[in-house]
């Protein structure tokens, strides 16, 4: 499916300082819908270009990087679990460098 | 960023704001993990904003002040919401912007650009001064010379007095800096690692309060305050409300009387507040033209005892505010 991932505050620096990537992903490790958990692996995989610590910690975002689909904290709609749909867009912010 | 997709509403997932009932909430407070949509988050936080201000009695009409301006989401943030307070309720304040460009390549070229934004935005006058027009050195000139290590100091000490000597340019009254609530909990968790009680004891007051903004730069990828930073962010993971928790523990410090504090004074050299008989940024600046960029770094307060100059202002006081990181 299409999805739009932009990268905010910083994060940007990890993937060539590229900020918006329109990019096209299938459902990652055996899932039957695409969810974050696995759009997450799939960004670290082709997007992270260079420390991959600064964006990931565990098996989720590092403490201090705000996610949002379709401008919403995706604290509210399942983090890892959330499920994406066709031409969602998904926001990495961090808040970790400076103001 | 995302306009074009913004309406949709994730399917399962649409909660409504709990406070207007209405439009689809987009984030969760940390403060109150109230569910809450974008315009209401907005008009929640001016409001707080406000009463802060007014229960503080941080301006008075007619003032001037100038807004320390980095081109950073907080200082832009500020700048949009103290032109706003001050058109909707009427302080009768003269706003300015106030930047500082420290000189490194590619760092604030493109913040820069944002504040130049930000005046044209909100009609702010806009005033930048360097680190080479004031002290006659660029920071990558200084990291040259030094090379990354200790240059922080360097860079945080002439921050704070460039944003002080900028104020004075401008003539204005009083100076606000965009400091959040994680930027305060990291301060009063360094100073609290630090032992540093004097900073402990003044680091949450809402005005004055000398650490300046958190240098944060391409000099110093990983510098002791991002460890701080780190553990606040993994607490509010766990618990939303351990930032403002840290705060308030802050705030609450009582240091006893008979702790000795340093006396505040003036730099005899430059006449900025200064402990010490010259203060940091010209004990800094005179190990940089001296060629002994050392100087002034770490525990020992080189040149002051050097010259034996400060012998009486600092004997009983304690030694505070060391700049090591």
């Amino acid at each position: 499916m299409k999805l739009t991932i932009e990268f905010g505050g910083g994060l940007e620096l990890l993937c060539n300082s590229v900020k918006v990537h329109n990019v096209k992903v299938d459902p990652q490790d055996g899932e039957e819908k695409l969810t974050m958990k696995g759009l997450l692996s799939w960004v670290c995989k082709n997007l992270i270009k260079e420390r991959p610590e600064m964006f990931m910690k565990g098996d989720t975002v590092r403490p201090g990087v705000l996610v949002l689909v379709n401008d919403c904290d995706w604290e509210l709609s399942g983090q890892l679990e959330t499920p994406l749909e066709e031409k969602d867009v998904v926001v990495f912010i961090s808040t970790l460098h400076g103001g | 960023m995302a306009d074009a997709e913004a309406a949709k509403p994730k399917s399962g997932g649409a909660r409504q704001c709990s406070v207007c009932n209405q439009k689809r909430a987009a984030l969760k407070r940390p403060k109150t993990l109230q569910q809450i949509c974008r315009d209401c988050f907005y008009s929640a936080f001016e409001e707080e904003v406000h009463n802060v201000i007014v229960g503080n009695q941080l301006f008075k009409r007619g003032e001037r002040i100038a807004i320390g301006a980095s081109g950073g989401k907080d200082s832009t943030v500020l700048a949009y919401v103290l032109s706003e307070l001050n058109r909707r309720h009427n302080y009768g304040l003269d706003l300015f912007l106030l930047s500082v460009d420290e000189g490194i390549t590619g760092y604030r070229d493109d913040s820069l650009e944002t504040v130049q934004r930000n005046k044209i935005q909100y009609g702010l006058p806009l005033k930048v001064v360097s680190y080479k027009e004031l002290y006659g050195w660029t920071m990558d000139e200084i990291v040259k010379m030094i090379g990354l290590k200790n240059n922080c100091t360097f860079c945080g000490v002439f921050r704070r007095q460039a944003l002080d000597r900028g104020a004075a340019m401008l003539q204005v009254d009083k100076l606000a800096t965009g400091h959040n609530a994680d930027d305060v909990a990291e301060t009063v968790l360094l100073n609290i690692l630090r032992g540093d009680i004097a900073r402990l004891s003044r680091c949450t007051s809402i005005v004055t309060g000398e650490d300046g903004p958190i240098p944060r730069c391409i000099y110093s990828p990983n510098a002791y305050r991002g460890f701080a930073r780190e553990f606040i962010k993994d607490l509010e993971r766990i618990r939303p409300r351990a930032i403002l928790d840290i705060i308030k523990s802050g705030e609450n410090f009582r240091i006893s009387a008979s702790t000795k504090m340093p006396e505040q004074g003036t730099c005899e050299r430059c006449g900025y507040i200064s402990s010490q008989k010259w203060c940091k940024a010209c004990v800094l600046l005179e190990g940089l033209n001296q060629g002994l960029p050392k100087l002034g770094i770490g525990r020992t307060r080189g040149l002051n005892n050097d010259h034996k100059m400060d012998a009486t202002q600092t004997s009983g006081s304690k030694p505070c505010g060391t700049l090591d990181f």
